[in-house]
């Protein structure tokens, strides 16, 4: 049994938390919240140069070659920092959806500028309100060129191309590679209730649309969010575990009646709970990271899993850290807001906990095992 | 990272198996039996003691046990390995558990040469049963506060009082005893802890009848029943420190709440009509079977964290607090929610409904689950306390005389 990172993944683990928190205090996701800038182009260019961005790219294309784990642990730190880049945006999405999905000539191409973090990318794939199906997708290539719009894209006024769900010549939902900064692009940055992370609409209107060969039909695209997913629950606990340690602090600090808020039952259980929601989510984001590691045919059921834990960790946590700070809990002023926008924004990109469920139980039925499985 | 044993481990776990093969039988595929108790089975108490005998003799019985003590001298990791094969037999072990892990463990750590020569032993082998004289009526989650006095008589001590909650008193041998010396100093520092021959004269054991109507519990009272000196345990005074020696084995162990789970619900699920249609179709029913899977998978994943440790030979970290009280709360809900999803049928036990009534037993004794070992309360303060930093509630009883400690409204 070793149902853990291996030692130089954990000795990253530390060297990004200790880097972090010098680099990015909440000082720094505030600062991209209160302004018009739409991420810390500096911090991004300083984990471009520790090779972060390139982690699971292979080390032929200029990247780190740490594979999928080695993403895992950053994203965990990258959430506990709250860090204002385009992080999952450009490596659980579009770096990945390259390495699966590209051809040879499209890796050369593109992922040796993704890993130095000059070229960013994203995804898109939401069109409306409601559960995001690749079944349904009303964005559609023709002649080679992309018609559609695509609401609340992370990061899509800035990064540089954007990998697109879209129906292909037989209707089948197919991924798409589309630079962002040509003809037939419109992109409008978009108010969010996180601004710390940027987003956009974006409305494609005959933008010269480049197939990934193997990116075709619903599977891919539910393959590529199964992948990011996993990474993405990494981030999600992170959140999460600031959030408890800043709850945690402050009921250590804060008296009431004479005695630390933190010496009640009341806030001891509520952080207790926080706790158990945490460790849950933690173990079933190893799960994924072990699924994703070893190409497991579990992986579907494992992200889902993964998935639900770290939304429900990231919202019991944020939510609670608010209530534990009382009335200062919902100023502009303290840093607990930062927390709960965050952990909300995570929850829906790639998809709520609510459409997750679904998917679980229908991959559960599908499989038919389930007593080996909760074995 | 992979979940495969190392060399080492696997064959261990291949001497495991085959000795559970040649001496136990499987279990069968779909039984429900494995969670009911079985100890109450006839002859189910002989069984028990040949099969422990077996396993004392090919050295599964105390396989993390020091050499010293009569074990194996082998790893947690081996004991993890061995109670995971053991499980899918169809033996009955848990009636041993007080004994090795707790009593003899306590005996061993904190007690003479001369006892540990005498109980190790026949503990091992299925010989002497064990159980344990803690809880009170007036001491439950604080047990400190337990009341049955020790009053030293030359060479012996004279107990007087009563326990309760004990589990397996009316077939133990022996149990381990803690009781009030001194009710002059403050609660924690009057107690001394005891071995107990349960056939002493003066020691009546009267069954609880639990709300399941199994009798799994006791009370047991004291009525100036004799113990010699040397059947103390560490120094006078000293008893609440050596109840803690292994006290949070009972707490921290690995076991999950016996009981219907994620798979009992899917397979009921799966075989119910609702309004409309199959149950299993019904988005309601489909979002919180993820929730269960999720919550069951996290616990599982949690233990292999666990085991991580303990392969690597390190000290488990704190996420192990959590398993007991994630288990035992989610056994109750499943418990109650298939009985929703049976309906108006739902009522009646036996043999013809779904699982052969297990939800039906485990709503009625699934309550003991989240109280015993350990209250969700109490667990919910260990993990405040000593994972998360949290400071210790305010205790009022603390540094008083425990004979001026209130004990009720009029007291």
């Amino acid at each position: 049994m070793n149902f853990d990172f291996p030692d130089d993944l954990r000795q990253l683990r530390d060297e990004a938390r200790r880097f972090l928190r010098d680099r990015c205090p909440t000082s720094v996701p505030r600062r991209i919240l209160e302004s018009a800038e739409p991420y810390d182009r500096k911090l991004w260019g300083e984990i471009a140069g520790m090779g972060w961005i390139g982690a699971a790219i292979p080390e032929a294309f200029g990247g780190a070659g740490l594979g999928a784990l080695g993403v895992c642990v950053l994203a965990e730190e990258l959430g506990r920092a709250l860090a204002p880049v385009p992080f999952s945006s450009s490596v659980y999405l579009a770096t990945e959806a390259i390495l699966a999905f590209g051809s040879d000539a499209q890796k050369e191409r593109l992922l040796p500028r993704l890993a130095a973090g000059e070229t960013i990318g994203t995804f898109a794939f939401a069109e409306r309100p409601g559960a995001a199906d690749p079944r349904k997708l009303e964005a559609h290539v023709a002649d080679g060129r992309l018609h559609g719009t695509k609401l609340a894209v992370p990061d899509g006024d800035v990064a540089d191309f954007a990998i697109v769900a879209a129906r292909g010549d037989e209707r089948a939902p197919w991924l798409h590679r589309v630079e962002l900064g040509g003809s037939g692009v419109t992109r409008t940055p978009v108010a969010t209730f996180d601004p710390s992370r940027s987003h956009a609409r974006i409305v494609f209107d005959g933008a010269p649309a480049e197939p990934l060969p193997r990116g075709q039909g619903a599977q891919q695209v539910r393959h590529l969010l199964d992948r990011a997913t996993v990474m993405m629950a990494f981030e999600q606990v992170g959140v999460a575990q600031a959030a408890l340690e800043m709850a945690r602090d402050y009921a250590l600090e804060r008296y009431a009646f004479g005695r630390p808020i933190g010496s009640f039952q009341a806030i001891k259980h509520k952080l207790a709970d926080i706790y158990v929601a945490v460790e849950l989510a933690r173990s079933n984001a190893y799960y994924g990271a072990w699924a994703l590691s070893t190409d497991a045919a579990e992986l579907p059921i494992a992200a889902a899993v993964a998935r639900i834990a770290a939304c429900e960790a990231g919202w019991v946590a944020t939510r609670e850290n608010i209530q534990t700070h009382g009335g200062m809990g919902f100023t502009w002023q303290f840093d607990c807001q930062l927390y709960y926008r965050r952990a909300k924004l995570l929850g829906l990109a790639l998809g709520s906990a609510r459409e997750w469920k679904h998917r679980l139980i229908g991959e559960l039925r599908a499989r038919n095992t389930t007593s080996q499985m909760a074995a | 990272m992979d979940f495969s044993d190392t060399p080492e481990e696997a064959a261990f776990r291949a001497e495991a198996r085959a000795f559970l093969e040649a001496n136990a039988e499987r279990r069968k595929p779909g039984s429900v039996e494995g969670y009911r108790r079985g100890q109450d089975a006839p002859g189910a108490l002989e069984r028990a003691r040949a099969f422990q005998a077996k396993k004392a003799v090919a050295g599964f019985a105390g396989i993390a046990w020091p050499k010293e003590w009569g074990g194996r001298g082998g790893t947690q990791m081996q004991q993890i390995i061995y109670q995971q094969e053991e499980a899918k037999f169809d033996v009955l072990s848990g009636i041993f558990g007080i004994g090795l892990q707790i009593a003899i463990p306590t005996v061993c750590t904190c007690g003479t040469p001369e006892q540990r020569e005498r109980f190790a032993g026949p503990a091992l082998r299925g010989e002497e049963i064990w159980c344990q004289l803690f809880s009170e009526p007036a001491g439950g989650s604080d047990l400190a506060a337990l009341r049955t006095r020790a009053d030293r008589g030359g060479d012996e001590w004279i107990i007087n009082g009563q326990k309760i909650w004990t589990s397996g008193a009316h077939y133990s041998q022996f149990g381990i005893l803690v009781a009030r010396s001194d009710p002059n100093v403050p609660k924690h520092a009057g107690l001394t802890f005891f071995i107990l021959d349960m056939a002493s004269p003066g020691v009546e054991i009267r069954p609880i009848r639990q709300m399941s109507g199994s009798s799994h519990f006791n009370e047991v009272f004291f009525t100036d029943v004799r113990i010699p000196d040397t059947m103390r345990v560490g120094a006078v005074g000293h008893g609440w420190r050596v109840a803690m020696t292994t006290l949070m084995n009972e707490r921290h162990g690995m076991r999950e709440a016996p009981g219907p789970d994620f798979s009992e619900l899917f397979e009921l699920a799966r075989n119910i009509e609702l309004e409309d249609g199959p149950a299993l179709d019904n988005a309601a029913v489909q979002e919180k079977l993820a929730e269960w899977y999720v919550r069951t998978q996290g616990l599982r994943f949690t233990k292999f964290r666990t085991m991580t440790s303990l392969s690597r030979g390190q000290t488990p970290g704190p996420e192990s607090s959590i398993i007991k009280l994630v288990a035992a709360g989610k056994t109750q809900e499943i418990a109650a929610y298939g009985l929703d999803l049976i309906g108006m049928a739902g009522p009646a036990m036996g043999a013809e409904m779904p699982l052969q009534g297990l939800f039906e037993e485990a709503l009625l004794y699934s309550p003991a689950l989240r109280i015993a070992g350990g209250t969700d309360e109490i667990l919910r303060n260990i993990i405040a306390e000593r994972v998360l930093g949290l400071p210790q509630d305010v205790r009022v009883d603390k540094d008083v005389p425990f004979r001026d400690v209130p004990s009720g409204r009029r007291g």
